[in-house]
This record gives structure tokens, sequence and C-alpha cells, in this order.
């Protein structure tokens, strides 16, 4: 009896785990077969180079294509390198037990935690509040408004803060995969700390830094909550030239198609069709990046 | 300029180095310092042969490099600024929630008394940020509670949430009810879907299986809120209702399912990290004192996680409550204060989301928005802050004492 009820327990552990594990794989292959089945029929090469038309109810997304790549673009230029430089600072310069390395670590953990909808209110009461109406204050007097108004610039800037830790954290792994026989090669030689960083370290973190970047750009393109009311706009006749425009995305066209649009039932091609392209687009640079790290882990286990 | 740094002047530094006195002299103090201390993995090799060989060793590892001086204070500003960026967004968020508390003031000073004791010592902002913590678990206290509001702030614990009127209502309560019941939903299926395929893929998983599942989770984890959201907005919500044959297509029920999806990577993620962490010669023991394979994983390996696990929980914890689009979009939005489940609901997040676009700035309502996302940052950095004690401290100490 005992040892019957035991080996039944025995099984249902272990098919219980087993049923929770394939079910999570179920789920996402029929999220991903429902979007990719519905927004296939909708893909066409004008589907990406036109705009949207009729009243957002025909046409295409290449407006919103063009907006994320401009957010994604001005967001990596920002955050890329203070990512970088801080990872190189934490790892290689910092005394680990300090006061101030403690407390960036935990201020990076800290913004890692923080909600993408908190990000959106510092874009605005920062960025739009506080350096657009300075910058209007300095240009115009606060005449005119220009920069106190939503745009692509303050958009990318809080998408830069929000990535600002998956850059971090992967440029510190990579970096902390460089051996250190390298280091002491350098140093041996007589070049100073930053020679080394500079000719041995960082060249051989590029991997990481790219790693670091793809992912961050993935979740760039992907976070709607933070450009909600920093920059995102639901229709733009024509494409941003200026940094204080406002831009299309291919998330919030999303959002804005399925919820808000005047016929929402007519319009669901077109949305399945936006979620395929956005879905697409992160699941490439996912997977590049994913491929970039286990490079990344061969190596250190060469070495 | 770096490039001829490197090359140049390595050569000529080489050359014609100055006596180490002289040269400790002209050189800055605090790099002096700064590279000692940060030399130190070279400082015991070089220190050794530095009296005999004067040639090597610890003079050329100090000696000052204008380019290595500015290098590394421009590192470590740009790393500084990291952390100066935390401290911003707490102090611009809870700056535009601050004219809150100061406007309840001047109108009901004499209720307020209490909370102006104990404010008004302080600095403006710190001010701001404390009576926001307060707030933050006040309401979190009530809900659970049941219902004492405080006098001085009636308004916001009121339990109607109507910013857009004639007489606005900005009662937080449904509000902070419609988030806690999405959260809680979600973790009820998050947590045991996570845990239980965490300690399969730790446990038992065939090599084979482990190649299916990672992905998987990793493609889950990757997977925009967006796009949860409006699979949920249109085929989950559907399906759900369909099956259960309820009156809301879109309610909390519908807005908990999505969100545990968004919820699971982590759970499985950390849970998987502290199940992997357990010593082998805990579960190796357990096997040689004749331990079947699952008893081990449930008696020996899923105890020895549990702070690592329950960390885990609290992380999706966090996550779930400041997710907004998953809930803007799949939540039917409507701030009602009900505890039933399958009634349409609007959560604190949702509300920024759905109103600030349309909000006058510098507006009451405006300010209370802002004040809704204090609580949110306040309530995420505290659950991240918990969770990252269990796992650093508990678990560390627990295999270490063991």
């Amino acid at each position: 009896m005992t040892k019957l009820r035991r080996t039944l327990l025995g099984a249902s552990v272990i098919w219980g785990t087993a049923i929770a594990a394939f079910s999570i794989v179920l789920v996402v292959l029929v999220v991903m077969g429902t979007i990719v089945v519905n927004g296939a029929g909708s893909l066409s090469l004008e589907f990406f180079t036109s705009p949207p038309t009729e009243g957002m109810t025909e046409g295409g997304i290449f407006p919103a294509i063009v907006g994320t790549a401009l957010l994604v673009i001005i967001m990596s230029i920002a955050g890329i390198p203070v990512g970088t430089i801080t990872a190189i600072y934490l790892s290689e310069y910092a005394n680990q037990r300090s006061v101030l390395a403690r407390s960036i670590r935990f201020a990076v953990n800290t913004l890692a935690g923080v909600p993408a909808i908190v990000f959106g209110l510092f874009g605005l009461g920062f960025f739009v509040q506080f350096v657009g109406a300075g910058l209007d204050q300095v240009f115009t007097g606060g005449a005119e408004l220009q920069w106190a108004q939503p745009n692509i610039l303050w958009a990318s800037l809080t998408m830069a803060f929000l990535t600002l830790p998956v850059v971090i954290v992967s440029v510190e792994e990579a970096v902390k995969t460089v051996p250190q026989d390298l280091r002491a090669a350098s140093l041996a030689l007589g070049a100073t700390k930053w020679q080394t960083i500079w000719n041995v370290v960082l060249p051989n973190s590029v991997t990481g830094i790219l790693t670091g970047g793809i992912l961050a750009v993935s979740r760039g393109a992907g976070e709607v909550a933070p450009i909600l009311f920093t920059g995102a706009a639901y229709f733009l006749p024509q494409l941003p030239t200026n940094l204080s425009d406002q831009f299309m995305e291919l998330g919030y066209h999303v959002y804005i198609m399925s919820t808000q649009s005047t016929n929402v039932e007519a319009t669901r091609g077109i949305q399945y069709a936006t979620t395929l392209v956005l879905l697409m687009l992160t699941f490439l640079l996912n997977f590049t990046a994913i491929f970039l790290r286990s490079r990344l882990r061969g190596r250190t286990v060469q070495a | 300029m770096l490039q001829t740094d490197s090359t140049n002047e390595g050569i000529v530094d080489n050359d014609s180095r100055l006596p180490e006195t002289l040269e400790s002299e002209t050189r800055p103090l605090e790099s002096m310092k700064k590279e000692t201390s940060s030399n130190e993995r070279i400082a015991p090799v070089s220190g050794s042969t530095a009296p005999v060989q004067r040639v090597t060793g610890a003079q050329l590892r100090k000696r000052f490099r204008l380019s290595d001086f500015l290098a590394e204070k421009l590192i470590t500003t740009v790393a500084f600024a990291s952390l100066a960026t935390v401290v911003m967004i707490f102090v611009f968020v809870f700056r535009e929630a601050a004219p809150v508390f100061f406007a309840k003031e001047e109108v009901q000073v004499s209720v307020a008394e209490s909370v102006e004791d104990e404010t008004y010592g302080e600095e403006f902002l710190g001010e701001a940020a404390r009576v926001k913590e307060g707030k933050g678990k006040g309401t979190a206290s009530v809900e659970t509670g049941g219902g004492e509001g405080e006098a001085s702030l009636s308004n916001l614990l009121s339990e109607t949430w109507q910013p857009v009127s004639m007489d606005p209502k900005f009662g937080l309560l449904p509000l902070a009810v419609g988030s806690l019941k999405v959260t809680f939903l979600a973790i009820l299926i998050a947590a045991p879907m996570g845990i239980l395929a965490a300690l399969f893929t730790s446990s038992f998983a065939p090599k084979w299986s482990k190649e299916i599942l990672k992905p998987a989770i990793e493609i889950l984890a990757g997977f925009p809120s967006v796009v949860i959201g409006f699979f949920a907005l249109v085929i989950l919500a559907t399906l759900l209702q369909d099956v259960f044959g309820y009156q809301y297509r879109l309610n909390a029920f519908v807005g908990g399912v999505a969100m545990s999806l968004a919820v699971i990577p982590i759970i499985f993620t950390v849970a998987e990290d502290a199940l992997t962490a357990v010593p082998r010669f805990m579960t190796e023991a357990s096997l040689a004192l004749g331990a079947t394979r699952w008893q081990t994983a449930l008696f020996v390996t899923l105890p020895a996680a549990t702070p690592g696990v329950f960390a885990a929980v609290l992380l999706g914890f966090g996550r779930a409550f400041g997710e907004t689009m998953i809930v803007l979009m799949a939540t039917g939005n409507a701030a009602l204060l009900s505890f039933e489940l399958l009634e349409p609901v609007r959560t604190m997040s949702a509300t920024i989301g759905a109103e600030m676009a349309e909000v006058v700035f510098g507006d009451t309502h405006y300010h209370i928005l802002f004040l809704i996302g204090s609580i949110l940052f306040v309530f995420t950095f505290v659950v991240n802050g918990i969770a990252e004690v269990f796992v650093r401290q508990k678990l560390l100490k627990r295999f270490r004492g063991s």
C-alpha cells in the first residue's frame, strides 16, 4: 500500500513538473502560431513601404517602422556608450567593496526593476517638463513651445535609461570573460591601465558590447509604456525630420490600432500583421544576441 | 589621440623615466591612490621585485600619465552618472507628485496636522518621498485590512476614481484593488507553473527537453508586453469567455491570465537558478541514503532553495504590479471597487497609461497620476529589495552554513 502510494506520488511529481514545463512551451507555440497564421496573410511589400491610408483602415506601417528605427538608433547612441563605460568602471576600476561601486551596482539593479511606465513618467517630468522647458526658456524665452513637449528625442532618451541595465549587465559579463593573463601580459609590457583597457580588454569584449546593444534594442523596440506620453503619436502625415518631432512606433501602433482606432474589427488584419512584424523584429534581435553570447561563452571555455 | 598615446609615449617614457621620489611629487595625489588601489592584483608580483630591480615594477605602475588620469576620471564620472539617474528618477517623479500634498495641506490644515508634524522638519524632496512611501503602505494595508481611511487623505482613499467630472474624485482604492487582483491572479497561475517547470529542468529533465524548454522560456521573456496584451485582447478574451461563459469579455481574470505569461519567465529563471545552485553534496547525500530522484527533488532540493524560489515569486510580483500594456489592453479599464474577479478592472499602472496623455499639465489630476507612479515605484522598489535580501543573504548563508 505505502509502496504503491509512493510510486504514485513519485510519478505525479515527475509528470506534474513535466506537464507544467511543456504547457509553457505549448503556450509559447500557441501565441506565436496565432499571430503568424493571422498576420502572415496581410504581409506584403506594400505593407512595409506605404503609410496608413483611408483613415488608418488600410495601407502599411512604413512610418511606424521608420519611427521605431529612429527611436532605437538615438537610444543606442545615448545609452550604449554610457552603459559600456559604467560596466568597464564596475569591472576594471572599481574596488568591489567600495561604497561607490556597491551603490552603482545597487542602482543598476534598482533601475532594472523599475516599471516601464514609471520611466515614462520620468521622461515626462524630467525631459519634457524640466529639460525641455529649460531649453525653451533659453532659446525662445518661453514664448514658443518647441522642446517642452513630447518628441522623439525625449522618448529615445527615456528608453535609453530603461535599457541601461541591459547594456551594463551584458558588457560586464563580456569584460569578465577576458582572461586575466591577457591583462597581466599587457601591464607587464609597460602598458598603463587605460592602454590595457583600450587595446586589450575592449577589443576582446566587442562581442559582449554588441550583445548588450542588441538586447537593449530588442527591449527598446518592444516597450510601449515609456513612450506613451513622451513622444509617440497616433498618426502623422509625414516622417519625423527633426529631433523635436513626434513619431509613430510599431508597438504603439499595435496598441492604438487594437484599442482606440475607429473601426477595430475592420483593421484586425493590419493589427495582426503589425504585431507579427514587431514579434519578428524582437526575435531576430534576441536570437542574434543569444548566438553571439553562446560564441562568447565558447571562448571562455577555450581560454 | 589615444592611439599615439599608446605607442609613442609608451616608448619615450620607458627610456626617460624620472626617479620615483621626484615623480611622486609631481603627480596629483588622487591618481596615485586610485592607481595603487585599482592595481592591487599586480601589486604583489611587482612589489616583490621592486627593491632589487629599480627599472620595473612599482615605478612603472605608479607613473603618472595624463591620458590614464583623464580616462579614469571620465569613466568614474559616467559610472557615477548612472547612479545619479536612479536618484533623478526618484526626484523627478516625486517632484511632480508633491503638489498633491501641498495643495491638500492648504485646504485641510487642521486635519492634516499629524502629517505636517512629521514632514515639515525635513527637506522638500525627502519629505515628499517619505509621505508617499507611507501612503503606498497605507493604501496597501487598507485593502487587505478592509477600509479604515485616514481623514487627511479622505479623497485619495475614497472609493471612487472619477478624475474628470465637476466634482473630481481621486479615490485610489479601486485602482489599488484592481492592481492587486490582477497581480495575485497572475502569481497564482505563474508561480506553480514557473516553479514546477524549474524543478523539472533542474532535477528530472533529459537533455533534449531542456533544449526545447530553455529557448521557449527565452522566447516568452522576449515577447514585448504589447504583443501579449494584443493576444489577450483579441484571442484569449474571446476564448475564455466562450469557455467560462461570463458576462464581460474583458476583465481582471483575462488580465491576470495574460499577465501570468509575462511573469512565468522571471519566476522560472530565478527559481531555476536557485534550484541549480543547491550544492551537489546535498542531493548526492540524499541519493546515497536511498532516496529516489523525485524524493530528493521534492524533499531536499526544493526546501534548500526555498529562499530563492520565494525571491522568484516576489520578483514576479513586482513585475506584474508595474506592468502596464497588458492590463491596459486586456482588463476592460473600468475603475470599479469590487473584489469580483470577472468584472472589468483598472489597475494603477493602466490608469497612468490611459489618462496621462489627455491630462492638463499641472492639474491636480496630473499630479495624482504622478503620485500613483511614485507608489508603483516605491512598491516595486521595496518588493525587489526584499527579493534581493532573500537571494543574497538567506540563500548564501544557508549554503555556506551547511
